[in-house]
Parts: C-alpha cells; structure tokens; sequence
C-alpha cells in the first residue's frame, strides 16, 4: 500500500516508518537480541542436537539420525521397550490429575477469600501468597518429613487404616501428588481468585430470583465468569506441572520417573545430550501441543495468562 | 487568501482509516477570535478534524494552515494551539498547579513568571485553593477547570476542545457553558469547539459546522442555521422539525403552493428560491414552535389546518403538543406565557397555523 | 455462594492447613534437637548458631543475593525497555516476538535449563568462553526474568490513557521531555512490579541455576537439593526457615508498599 510509508501520529509524536524502526531498535533492540540469542537459539539448538549422534565420551557429533526418537518410542538395542512413552503417559497423567485436583480445592478457596468481609480479605489471601512466593523445594522435602514413618501423620494413617504399617508413605506416587498438589494450588488460586472478584453477582441474584436452585445458578450463572480465571490456574498449573523433575526426584522413587527426571538424567548422569535433547524436543512439542489446543478452543475468551 | 483575520484555514483535508473515510476533502476558514464548533454525532469525523489541526494526527491529503503557515512546516509540538482533551489528560503524578504549569516548564518560561501566570490563570477559572491537589481528588468539574487551565496559560493561538464538557452532569454543563463562553469574550482566543450537542454548540457558537460522514454539510451562524437549515438532516440534527411529504401545485416568484398530506399550505421562501418546479415531490418542514394552535373557532384561512390533539407534554414553561391532522403528525410547541390554564386537552379538536414563512423546503 | 457457609470454612480451613503443613514442619523441626531429624527430641536453637560458622552456607547465601541482585537490575532495564518499546513502536516480527516472550512463562523450567546448558556448551567449543559458573547463571537469569518485567510493564503501558502524553506533546514537550517528565514516572509502579517478580523468581529458581552453575557457584536452592538427597538435616531446616522468613516479610512488605496506591486509585 502507498500510505504504508507515510509519516504517523502515535501519542502524539509524529514518526516517518524508518524513526519506527530506529525506536524499536534502541528500546526493544537489546532485550529481543538476549532473548534470541539466549533462549531462542538454545531451544532451535536443542531440536538440532536431538537429530545428532552420542560420541564414546558423552560429545556431540555427527551424522544426523532419526535414532533418538526411535529409542524414544522403544525400539532400542534390546528390541522393544515402551519404558519412554510409559513417562510421557505417566507425566501427562501426573500433570492432568494435579491440575483437577488443584481445580477442585482452587474453586472453594478463591471463593473463600471472595466472600470474606474486606477487613480480613487481605489476609486471606496474604495467607495464599506467601506458600506461593515461597521456595518450592523447601515446601517440597519438608513432605519428607511430614511423611516419614516416625512422624504423627504416618502415624495417624495407620490408625485409620488408611496405610499399612510396613509399606512407607514415601517414596511413592501418593508422595508425589501431595507434594505436587500442595505446591502448585497457590498457582491455581491466585488468578481464579482475580477472576472470582469480577463476578457480576446480580446475575447469579437474578438466576435466583427466577427459581433457580443453588447449584444450577453456580453453574450457568456463576462459573462461566471466572472461566478466564480458571483458563489462566490451569495453565501455570498443567505445564508446569507435567515437566516437574524436584518434586518426583526428592518424594518419588525408580518407579515414578517422569519426562524432566528422564531429561535431567540424560543430561546430567548418562550424559547423551542427543538422546536427552530428543525427549527436551518431544516435552517442548507437548507444552506447544497443549497450548495451541486450548488457544483454539479458547479463541478470543482466553485471557492474558499474566 | 490568508487575511490577517484567519485564524486557521483547512483545504481539502482528507484522512482514511483502512477503507473508512473518516475526512472526505473537507475545507473549511476559521476566523481570529470567533468561537466555531464542529458539530455532528459520533464517528462524523469532528474529532479527527480536531486531531489532524492539533498535530496530533496526520492527513491523508490537504492543507491545514495556522495563522498563514502550514501546519506540516512546524514540528507537532511547536504549533501555537493547545487542546482540552475528552478525558481532561491531566498528569496523575502531579498536582494541579505542576499540570498547569507545565507547558510554560517546557517552554523555559522564567520561574517568577510562570508563577506568575500560573496563579492569574488560576484565579481565571477559579480554582485558587486548589494548587496542591493531585488530579484524583478533584471532581468532574474541578478537573474540567485545571484542564482548561493548563491549556489557557500558554496563551495559545488557537484553543482546541475536544467535547469538554462531555461527561459531565447536565447542570453542571449548563453552568461551565457559560463560564466557558466568558472566558472565551475576555481572552479574545480563537476556540474550535468539537461537540454532539445541538444545544451546546447553538449556545455557545459564533459558527457552527455541521458535519456528517467526514463531510461539513452545512455551515454558518448560529441563528441562521436553525431558521435556514438546508437539508433534512441539518434540520433534525439541529433542534427539532415536523416535517411533511409536499408535493408542488404553483409555483410563484416569492412562493408557492404546495399539496401535503395535511392538507394545502402555502410556502414562503423568499430570499433563497428553491429548484423546484411543478409537481415535484420534496421535503418540506417547520419548526415545532412556529406551529401556534388556536381554537376551533378561527379555523379558517391560509395555512390552517384542522388537528386533534392525541397527547401533550407539560414542561412548565412551554406545553408540547403531539397534533394529528388526518394521516400527518405534527408537533407544537406553546409558551406558556398567560397566568393560568389556557392549554389544549387531550382529544379536543383545534387548528393549528403554519405560517408560509415558517415553512422551509429542504434537500433530502 | 457468596457467603461463608460451614462446610466452605471446613474445606478452606483443611486447604490453607494443607498449603501450611510444610512450611510449620520446617519450622518446628529446626528446633529440634534430634540430630538426624526423626521424631522430636526437644527444643534447641543450636542449629541457628551453627548456621554462622559454616563458609558453605555463608557463601551460598552471598552467590544467592548476588545472583538476585544483578540478574534483577539487568533484566529489569532491558525488561522496561523492551515493554516500553512494544507497546509504543511498530518492528518487522513484533507479532511473532510477543508470542515468543511467553516462552518462558509457559514452558518447563527443565527444558529451559538443559537447552542453556547446551548452548553454553556448543559456545565454550568454539570460542572457549563460557565456563560454567557465576556468569552463565546470572545470563540465564536474564534471560527468563526480561519477558516477565517486559509483559508486567507492557501491560501497564497499555492501560495509559495515550491522551496523557498526547497533551505532554500538545504543551510543547519535546518526545525527550515528554518521556522523562509524564511516561516515565507514570511507568514507575509497573518498573517496579516488574522488578519485585524478577527477583522473587531468581531467589525461587532451583532448575535453571542447578543446571547452569559451575564448580564453586552454589546458591541456597541447590545447596538445599543437594543436602536433601543427602537426607535431611535439622541446620537445613534452620537455614530453610530463614528463607522463609525472608519470604513472608518480601510478601507482607510489597502488599503493604500496594495499600496506598490502591485506596488512591479506588477513589
């Protein structure tokens, strides 16, 4: 188009298109270059490295091969082993029942903090956010001692016959979801609570008067404004969640390896950074995956995650 | 063509947004110290004509001229006119005499001297003991005043506004309308007021412009743009008008007579004869005030028409009559000006006097 | 719905108690006397006064504050820049750059931390810099904090009412004058959002540090992993207390910095 090179009128400063593009280049310029430089060329290298092959000594080298992810599926050198798409599947399952269970208690506590009387409100959710800017690890190994055997918990769930008295709580699976669970409800809560407050109340107040009962008006009436709110915890709750290589490593064992434990032991213990780089790749391919289904379900109603 | 009268001349001002033509060559002479609006609904284009002489957007063609120089010669924030913003604008960080000030800090005007300036203006719109305030404690109204104000102190050249005094309540409008129009007289600043209100802009205006899908599509005086509207949409846009399908029967000099659907008028146009020639079908109107309803008893003679009346609205100081006149409505408008009733009731039949010079023939 | 009905207490009650069970255990255990954790064994404050004279600790905290510290003022320069200049000017690519900037929200701190560590590697080969160490982890630092003060302070920006620094122009203000006398000290509170949750995410950050450090560049996260898979001992529960301490007082201290702005802005 002819007017595209014409001057414009932005806050009121006037701009041919090249001042644009200097602008652009002098605010935006240095933090685009350190985040491609940084992260975006380190993640196309990963993808690169996933097609290399394992030199003797853990180096990367040539020729490009296909034969990362066909260890990957399981076809390795003692025929077929589906131990990699059991910890795909696994960590799928994993990040999908944290986050329904961090919905389902998110949903009372946000609100909860809502209907609080506002000179305790602040505390409410003061008493949310500091697990939530609290370090993660602490909040994680402490599971270890709440759950050891010594310790009243344990000691608690034997009564009730709830566990047995031989087998311990930890390291286990059931460890693992506690601590996920724990950790990442705050995740959940804090952006369904911002939704919670922007409620439109008079229209629950008019699904009531027109008879509704309460749990028809909580659905039709009330639960379609927080969606935005939910979308956003579900989110920050499901990616995450599913590429968690502290809370497996420290509350789980051998049996509960996930994709960022098997990653981290490509990288860090095997050192065959081709291999690891594969499962990287196929955990990026998921995250995206995941996000592109819900952008396209979403549509226009999603909000910012932020 | 640039006088030492003009103020700012716009030639052919044309701006598109995509395929919308938010300005299609628009001209128009504003002249020094005359106090002119753009009036016209929203989306018209009013707004973007303010923009485009403000600097604060660019057109896709034509000239803009302040005081004889054209406005693409000075950088944006050099142009002598200032602008008093929809949402007031004020800086949230600074208390009201730092907002009013800050044109002259920006000009490197001497401390003493905007001082100075600052509190006279102040004094001007009355907003002396508000120096220290941050713009959030201010009302409506107060806000109003320092954004004026902070515009006003650069002694600009031109003032633009941009519906001022848009969201504010009625009586408080009523009330800055004429504070406004006072400031204005004593400063001698030329103002171009942008507004959707007819009342407002007929108040207020030394001229008004009447704009319609980025076109001026009548322009003049106050007074003689409500009695001369040229066109139905001026006509309805500006007060309110009855107006009746007319069809031509005689044509004279100075008249003529026409058939409606209420029966024959006779239409004066004096001194601007209409294009219209027998058994043409145009618009003719009258403004509701003009209509005088009088008892049955004088019902005969020119442009007298039989009514009844169906509904009437009692404002207080003027009744307003809905008529009904076989198939046409009309509207009347009385002042009440005698002590005691001496209204129309509801059902009773009347006769309502158009007279000829009342009636207007209008384009579509 | 809206009121605070029993079983909404009872089920709330049991969250918070949950969300809490960690953090109180840590700290009633760094009381406790018993020296290989195990049950209680009574109170003693003896592994605080341990806590001074270990060098590891000490110098893990310094790594950690300094990590915090510099990761924070560089991203939040180049995050506020980089915001700033998103919402204000047109580039080729803009389109695509705002999507990248969510990478690092969205993506697993694991996947982020490997692809750097692969990176440095293939730098070290073939320009012999980038040894593993303080500088590698502060430059991934940067890296995930900039998109975070960026989108904080571009969403700021974007809530400004572009009429403001319209009339800044408008009075005579040069775009310089314009930009350190309105826009800047509006974008303040957003700089400084921005900033507060750069720094609470390098305090916070296990993953990325772990996989990007090198010998001798130890930060209280991975001094606490590595002791934890070591098992548990009572003076990390004391140095984990102390952390959390820090953390409450950073929570408490911003909602309280946040008070006076809101009751402003409600008015």
């Amino acid at each position: 188009m002819a007017n595209k090179q014409k001057d414009e009128v932005q806050f009121g400063e006037q701009l041919t298109s090249r001042g644009q593009f200097l602008r652009s280049a002098l605010t935006s310029g240095p933090g685009i270059f350190w985040v491609v430089f940084f992260l975006l060329v380190p993640l196309v290298s990963i993808a690169v490295i996933s097609f290399l092959s394992r030199g003797m000594y853990g180096e990367i080298q040539r020729p490009f091969t296909l034969e990362n992810f066909k260890r990957f599926i399981g076809f390795g050198l003692f025929g077929y082993d589906p131990l990699y798409p059991l910890i795909v599947l696994r960590s799928l399952v994993l990040g999908a029942a944290t986050t329904i269970l961090c919905v389902l208690g998110g949903l009372p506590l946000a609100f909860f903090i809502g209907a609080m009387p506002v000179r305790f409100k602040n505390m409410a959710l003061t008493l949310v956010l500091i697990p939530f800017w609290t370090n993660l690890l602490i909040r994680t190994y402490a599971w270890q001692i709440l759950l050891a055997p010594e310790n009243p918990l344990a000691k608690l769930l034997v009564l009730l016959h709830l566990s047995s008295p031989g087998e311990p709580l930890y390291p286990s699976a059931f460890a693992i979801y506690i601590g996920m669970v724990c950790d990442y409800l705050p995740f959940l809560v804090m952006p369904l609570y911002a939704s919670v407050e922007k409620i439109d109340w008079s229209i629950a107040e008019a699904a009531m008067d027109l008879g509704a009962d309460g749990w028809r008006v909580f659905w039709h009436a009330v639960l379609p404004q927080v969606v935005p709110g939910l979308v956003a915890g579900i989110i920050l709750v499901f990616i995450p969640a599913m590429g968690q290589f502290v809370i497996p490593d420290l509350l789980g064992g051998a049996k509960t390896v996930m994709l960022g434990n098997a990653i981290q032991q490509q990288f860090l213990q095997s050192r065959d950074w081709p291999f690891g780089s594969a499962i990287t790749f196929l955990a990026m391919t998921l995250v995206m995956l995941s996000l592109w289904l819900y952008a396209r379900s979403a549509g226009e109603k999603g909000g910012d995650i932020l | 063509m640039a006088s030492n009268s003009t103020a700012i001349e716009v030639e052919h001002l044309v701006r598109r947004f995509g395929d919308i033509e938010a300005l299609s060559d628009v001209s128009v002479t504003i002249r020094k110290g005359e106090f002119f609006s753009l009036l016209g609904p929203s989306g018209c284009g009013k707004t973007t004509l303010l923009r485009i002489i403000g600097g604060l957007d660019i057109p896709d063609g034509g000239v803009v001229r302040i005081g004889g120089v054209d406005a693409r010669e000075i950088v944006a924030h050099k142009r002598p006119v200032n602008t008093v913003f929809q949402s007031y604008a004020l800086f949230p960080h600074m208390n009201v005499s730092d907002n009013i000030a800050f044109g002259l800090r920006m000009k490197k005007v001497p401390k003493p001297e905007i001082q100075e300036r600052v509190k006279r203006v102040m004094n001007l719109v009355e907003i002396t003991s508000l120096g220290d305030r941050k713009p959030a404690q201010l009302s409506g109204g107060q806000k109003q005043r320092v954004a004026l104000a902070r515009a006003v102190v650069n002694e600009p050249q031109v003032l633009l506004l941009d519906e001022p005094l848009g969201a504010l309540d009625l009586k408080l409008r009523k009330q800055l309308q004429v504070e406004l129009l006072s400031l204005q007289r004593r400063l001698g600043i030329t103002f171009v007021y942008v507004t959707h209100d007819q009342e407002e802009a007929l108040v207020m205006s030394d001229r008004i412009a009447v704009m319609r899908a980025g076109k001026i599509v009548q322009m003049g005086e106050s007074e003689s743009l409500y009695e001369h509207p040229q066109t139905r949409y001026v006509s309805q846009f500006l007060g309110s008008c009855n107006i009746l399908d007319a069809t031509v029967k005689q044509r004279g000099t100075t008249d003529a007579i026409v058939d409606t659907p209420a029966g024959q008028l006779r239409v004066e146009y004096g001194l601007n004869p209409p294009n219209v020639a027998k058994s043409d079908k145009f618009t003719l109107a009258i403004r509701p005030e003009k209509v005088t309803l009088c008892g049955i008893a004088e019902g005969s003679g020119e442009n007298r028409i039989k009514v009844r009346v169906e509904e009437l609205l009692y404002v207080g100081s003027e009744t307003h009559y809905l008529l009904r006149a076989g198939p046409q409505k009309l509207t009347a408008q009385a002042m009440n000006v005698k002590v005691g009733s001496q209204g129309f009731d509801i059902g009773q039949e009347a006769v309502a006097y158009l007279p000829a010079a009342g009636l207007l023939l209008l384009d579509d | 719905m809206r009121r605070l009905t029993l079983p909404l207490w009872l089920i709330s009650g049991f969250l918070y108690a949950f969300m809490y069970a960690p953090i109180v255990v840590v700290i009633v255990f760094s009381f406790n006397s018993a020296r290989h954790g195990g049950p209680w064994m009574g109170f003693t404050t003896e592994w605080y006064a341990k806590l001074l004279d270990s060098p590891d600790k000490i110098t893990a905290t310094n790594n950690t504050v300094i990590l915090a510290v510099v990761s924070t003022i560089v991203s939040t320069v180049l995050g506020t820049m980089l915001g700033y200049g998103m919402s204000r000017y047109r580039f080729p690519g803009k389109r695509m750059f705002s999507w990248l900037m969510y990478i690092p929200v969205v993506i697993p701190d694991i996947v982020m931390a490997v692809a750097m560590l692969s990176f440095y590697a293939l730098l070290r080969d073939w320009l012999g810099l980038f040894q593993l160490g303080m500088t590698t982890m502060i430059i991934a630092h940067i890296t995930f904090q900039i998109p975070f003060v960026a989108i904080v302070v571009r969403s700021r920006m974007v809530g400004m009412d572009p009429a403001i620094e319209e009339a800044a122009h408008d009075l005579g203000a040069s775009t310089w004058q314009t930009f350190w006398n309105v826009t800047f000290p509006l974008m303040i509170p957003g700089v400084l959002a921005g900033a507060m949750l750069a720094i609470t995410l390098s305090l916070d950050d296990f993953v990325v540090s772990f996989f990007t450090t090198g010998p001798g560049a130890t930060t209280l996260p991975i001094l606490i992993y590595s002791s934890v898979k070591r098992g548990i001992t009572p003076d990390i529960n004391a140095l984990s207390t102390l952390i959390v301490l820090a953390s409450v007082a950073g929570v408490i201290g911003a909602t309280l910095l946040q008070r006076p702005h809101r009751q402003a802005g409600g008015g």
